[in-house]
């Protein structure tokens, strides 16, 4: 039996860009365009905010909002515009025979309890009952639900009813790359007709930086574009608020149902590298050649991080094919962590669909593309591990 | 010429190695044989002093050199234990297993040790602020890898040699059999002839049960820590928090008898649904598990009348027990109140991350050894929840097919189909 066609029939976004695939789409053809930067208040670092939202229009009940946290908001804000985009939000049919994957990390804590425990850790040498002492009295009890990782598919299925599977991969910008390449081998296999996946970070929480703090890894000092970090004070990544979601349906079932199709999805490939041995590189280029280019001018939509030397290694890559014109979009929106590949994927769709590139977002570093793009590479290299791409197609 | 292929025209898959840790200790042996004793692993804590804490007893695997080392340090031990015990059972390489690797495992935080370390070696700003200038500034990896949710993955794959980007996955309490339907789907779509699957959780932290607590899912009977988890009795109150882990060495059967490896038992169904009724609870007429069910056997080509045993979800919680008898009664009907049902966690608690993967390694036991262990602490039966427990003591009996049952906060609700023999 020959594998199914996957197609890409919903998308939902929300950046510092604002809300909605049109509307990140007008913004991203506009020639230097500037980012929305907020660089005061996680000072001295530069995150790109969540834009103004309003959560009635995808989450109902104030209920459910009060439940969750901003990330959860998000992505089920996100998750609900993907289904609304597909035409399958309301649809009981197709909702309760909905597959999900979603790409997760943890939710926020409660920075005022944790501050107040380490400023009492200060004065006391039984810091284990301390914390118990603290932690059983100031806790609020369902926090811990807007803090589990599988939570977020959670309320996808409460607020929205996608209830045909539900399940949750772990692991920063491997984990949106594997739940997009299983959403598709299901897809292909027969497995599901039509599947929900994607991914959403909040980062304006002081643990949403120290997670990649910790390692050194942020960018301090004057903002600069993604590519042009190298050697400035700090890491080099700089993040953003978002969430990308999209709605990957069997071509088949999109026709049948009449839906719009923005574009396929063809082979999606993911990677580990052993980067402490050096492989990074070479693994770099093994996905490309698995990948499979096709000849001629290639759109790239690049969610380099900019981490310093995943990022070299994206860019030495893509440099050294002259065909490829990059799009580092983490320039415009931050990086999104889980959310970084399915974002990518979404932008790669929005260029096939309206046949256009994006004008350079950085033009010391990109070069022009004229083309009409038939086929668009989207890759995340992670900033600390695992490694993914896609090449996206005409419908 | 054995069948290769099931009813659907997808490769069988095999189980040809099996791995498991709980509170009662490392490796099949031990656990088969404390298991089958009705031996509990539940025990006050040690780990960390438990004043102002309302339950204070837990299944912690407390013997294992990261026992005290922090949540992803224990739960890459446990996985990595139950790995290669696995593999080593399976007869593949332990250094060079090749195929991919499903790892359920508990979400990742930075433990408060090393926020109280860390905020405690400097004395400028407060709060955050100051976790964030230390963060900056500090000189090895080994923090840092404590808050990556891919890490504990990456450092299996790198140990036994798994094949490509290692998927790391919650579905709560389910992730373990997630985990496993994970590995047989690759199969069956043929992305490969091997996959690794593991559930492991050593997250067991003072913060994690405090958590747990504040939504009242603990027992609270302390008093006697090994008679606590009393699941589907009346005054059942709570699960017990635990750790463990367990593994599966999972093959294409057609791939499994080219080399000449022990078939150990046959994945053959998987099945799933969610519930969108609320984050803790699940829907009142239970239809989201028993669509799990029923799926699972769907998924396994075998009618309600072919299994012949459950390892039950069986957390001793009021809400779940409930929920899980109904489901059972509207799946099998009469049959209910006279098939075998027992609960491992009646022994060990509730692993959690594991949880699914430990019961699929005890299921296929089960099966192989031709002995049911039993639930305990069966004294007092729920009289609205009338089923075969097992109580009290292990039973001899032939068990060719075994429903496993995994159902996590979420609604996340995920049920396994084995069989002993290929058919």
């Amino acid at each position: 039996m020959s594998p199914h066609h996957v197609v890409i029939t919903g998308i939902g976004l929300v950046s510092s860009l604002g809300e909605g695939p049109d509307a990140h789409w007008r913004k991203l053809v506009q020639p230097g365009l500037e980012p929305v930067l907020e660089a005061t208040r996680f000072r001295p670092y530069t995150v790109h905010p969540l834009p103004e939202i309003d959560w009635n229009l995808q989450i109902a009940k104030r209920g459910d909002q009060r439940q969750m946290e901003t990330w959860q908001r998000l992505g089920t804000y996100a998750a609900g515009m993907a289904l609304d985009d597909a035409g399958i939000k309301g649809n009981d049919e197709l909702c309760t025979t909905m597959d999900m994957v979603v790409a997760a990390g943890g939710g926020e804590r409660d920075e005022t309890v944790d501050a107040d425990i380490l400023a009492a850790s200060e004065s006391r040498n039984d810091r284990d009952v301390l914390l118990n002492e603290k932690l059983t009295t100031e806790l609020r009890p369902t926090l811990f639900l807007a803090q589990l990782s599988n939570l977020l598919a959670g309320n996808i299925s409460i607020v929205h009813k996608v209830t045909g599977s539900s399940r949750t991969f772990m692991g920063e910008e491997g984990a949106g790359v594997a739940a997009v390449e299983t959403a598709a081998a299901r897809i292909r296999s027969g497995q599901s007709t039509h599947i929900l996946v994607g991914g959403a970070f909040q980062t304006e929480h002081s643990d949403m930086l120290l997670g990649y703090e910790l390692a050194g890894y942020l960018h301090r000092g004057p903002w600069k574009p993604v590519w042009q970090r190298q050697g400035a004070e700090g890491g080099g990544v700089v993040t953003g608020s978002g969430g990308a979601f999209l709605v990957l349906e069997q071509r088949e079932h999109a026709i049948s149902r009449g839906r719009k199709i923005y574009a396929e999805l063809g082979p999606v490939l993911s990677g580990r590298a052993r980067r402490r041995q050096g492989e990074l590189d070479a693994g770099i280029a093994a996905l490309l050649r698995q990948a499979a280019l096709p000849s001629g001018e290639l759109l790239a939509i690049s969610g380099a991080s900019g981490a310093h030397a995943a990022t070299a290694a994206e860019k030495s890559a893509l440099d050294a094919n002259p065909a490829i014109a990059a799009r580092g979009f983490s320039t415009l929106t931050g990086h999104m962590k889980e959310a970084q590949f399915p974002f990518a994927v979404a932008l790669a769709a929005l260029a096939v669909e309206h046949e256009a590139a994006c004008p350079v977002f950085d033009a010391a570093n990109e070069r022009p593309f004229n083309g009409i793009p038939k086929t668009v590479l989207a890759t995340a290299i992670g900033y600390h591990q695992f490694e993914g791409m896609a090449l996206v197609n005409a419908a | 010429m054995a069948n290769l292929n099931d009813h659907m025209g997808r490769p069988i898959v095999a189980v040809t190695g099996i791995g498991v840790v709980t509170s009662l200790g490392v490796g099949k042996a031990d656990n088969w044989a404390a298991l089958t004793a009705g031996k509990s692993g539940i025990h006050p804590i040690t780990r960390f002093p438990v004043d102002h804490l309302s339950t204070r007893i837990s299944g912690m695997v407390d013997f294992l050199a990261s026992s005290s080392k922090g949540a992803s340090p224990l739960t890459y031990e446990l996985a990595e234990s139950a790995a290669q015990e696995a593999i080593a059972e399976s007869g593949l390489d332990s250094g060079d297993f090749g195929g991919p690797l499903f790892l359920a495992s508990p979400p990742v935080e930075l433990d408060w040790s090393e926020r109280f370390s860390l905020y405690n070696s400097d004395s400028q700003d407060i709060g955050a602020e100051r976790l964030l200038r230390v963060a900056r500034s500090l000189k090895e990896l080994d923090i840092f890898e404590t808050t990556q949710f891919g890490s504990i993955a990456d450092r299996l794959a790198d140990r036994l040699g798994t094949r490509g980007l290692p998927i790391t996955l919650s579905t709560a309490c389910a992730s373990g059999a997630t985990a496993i339907q994970l590995g047989v789907e690759a199969i069956r779509r043929g992305e490969c002839d091997r996959a690794l699957s593991i559930g492991a959780d050593g997250s067991a932290t003072a913060e994690a049960l405090i958590r747990f607590s504040l939504l009242s899912a603990l027992t609270t009977h302390n008093d006697i820590p090994e008679k606590a988890s009393k699941p589907f009795s009346r005054d059942r109150d709570g699960f017990v928090l635990a750790e463990g882990s367990g593994a599966l060495v999972l093959e294409s059967l057609e791939a499994a008898l080219a080399r000449g490896a022990t078939i150990l038992g046959i994945l053959r169904g998987c099945g799933e649904k969610a519930d969108d009724f609320h984050r803790t609870r699940s829907k009142p007429d239970a239809s989201p598990a028993t669509a799990a069910v029923r799926a699972a056997l769907a998924d396994a080509g075998l009618s309600e009348d072919e299994i012949d045993y459950v390892n039950a979800h069986g957390t001793s919680t009021p809400e779940n027990d409930k929920m899980e008898h109904l489901s059972l009664s509207t799946v099998f009907g009469e049959r209910t109140g006279s098939m075998p049902i027992s609960s491992n966690k009646s022994m060990i608690g509730h692993t959690l991350s594991a949880a699914g993967a430990v019961e699929a390694a005890f299921s296929l036991m089960t099966m192989r050894e031709s002995v049911i262990p039993p639930t305990i602490n069966y004294d007092n039966p729920d009289p609205a929840i009338v089923l075969d427990v097992v109580p009290n003591k292990k039973r001899n009996a032939e068990v060719r097919t075994v429903l496993s049952n995994s159902f996590g906060f979420g609604g996340q609700n995920t049920c396994l189909v084995m069989a002993r023999e290929p058919v």
